[in-house]
């Protein structure tokens, strides 16, 4: 195995801010941070909308304030084919929809809560993707 | 209250994905390539969220509200399932294709990137079909 791109510091330091926001937002609104729950319910549910939708807008601003107040350009590399881009997306959107949850609802949130559920679902997801990314290695 | 407090776990969450480089797709299958040239940084993003993450939730516990709510809204299933099995499969196979998933798709969107704006417009495709699917 070789280690490539390395950056622990960097990592470390946003995950913290990952695990702050979701403490802020458990402990004022009592709601778990599962980014894929409050994107589709600000499209399928009328409940939490304005909540969910702010939630959403810093999402997009976060990194918008970063760019501007740091020196640092956020990278963006997509290197997938447009009809790969769209499968993802589809495959990304149905998954979470039926397994409720992503990396952030099942990773960061499930985990914290010991849930049976989402370690599953966290094992299942890495090693499909570890495995996916094997795979489209030989193409 | 609670819509502000919204917006800034928001914000900080963006921060967050922004700082640790998550945005990134390359960055992301870096870590999802275990077999070739592996990137482990993306652990180091979950230790640091967990390090926060698991005392918030052992906390809560003790409390009986949250303090802009009557009551917690928490997940409530306990069952394995196998909507959450082939979902999570699922899920994992797209994660793996293009390297993002939802969390970063929404935060790039920022860059007013094509691929990014097209990437998330499927994404949330999908978490229709699949509610009008289930129903």
């Amino acid at each position: 195995m070789e280690i490539v791109n390395f950056t622990p510091l960097s990592a470390l330091l946003g995950g913290v801010l990952i695990g702050i926001s979701v403490l802020f937002f458990l402990l004022f609104n009592g709601r778990v941070t599962g980014i894929s729950g409050i994107l589709s319910n600000l499209f399928l549910s009328s409940e939490n909308r304005t909540s969910n939708f702010l939630f959403i807008l810093g999402l997009i601003l976060g990194p918008f304030l970063f760019q501007t107040f740091s020196n640092h350009k956020i990278e963006f590399h997509i290197t997938s084919s447009l009809p790969l881009l769209i499968i993802g997306g589809l495959l990304v959107g149905i998954g979470t929809k039926l397994g409720s949850g992503c990396t952030s609802g099942h990773a960061v949130c499930g985990l914290a809560r010991f849930s049976k559920r989402s370690m599953l679902a966290t094992a299942i997801f890495m090693i499909a993707g570890i495995l996916t990314v094997k795979i489209m290695s030989f193409f | 209250m609670r819509n502000m407090v919204s917006l800034i776990s928001g914000l900080i969450f963006g921060l967050g994905l922004a700082i640790s480089g998550m945005i990134n797709p390359d960055k992301v299958l870096g870590f999802l390539n275990l077999f070739g040239k592996w990137d482990p940084s993306l652990i180091f993003v979950m230790i640091g969220a967990l390090v926060i993450s698991v005392p918030a939730f052992t906390f809560i516990k003790t409390k009986n509200k949250p303090i802009c709510e009557n009551s917690f809204s928490l997940p409530t299933k306990t069952e394995i399932d196998s909507k959450l099995i082939i979902g999570s499969v699922i899920f994992g196979i797209g994660w793996g294709l293009v390297g993002l998933c939802p969390g970063p798709a929404i935060a790039s969107m920022t860059l007013m990137n094509t691929y990014s704006i097209i990437f998330a417009g499927s994404m949330i495709s999908g978490f229709v079909f699949t509610k009008i699917a289930l129903n």
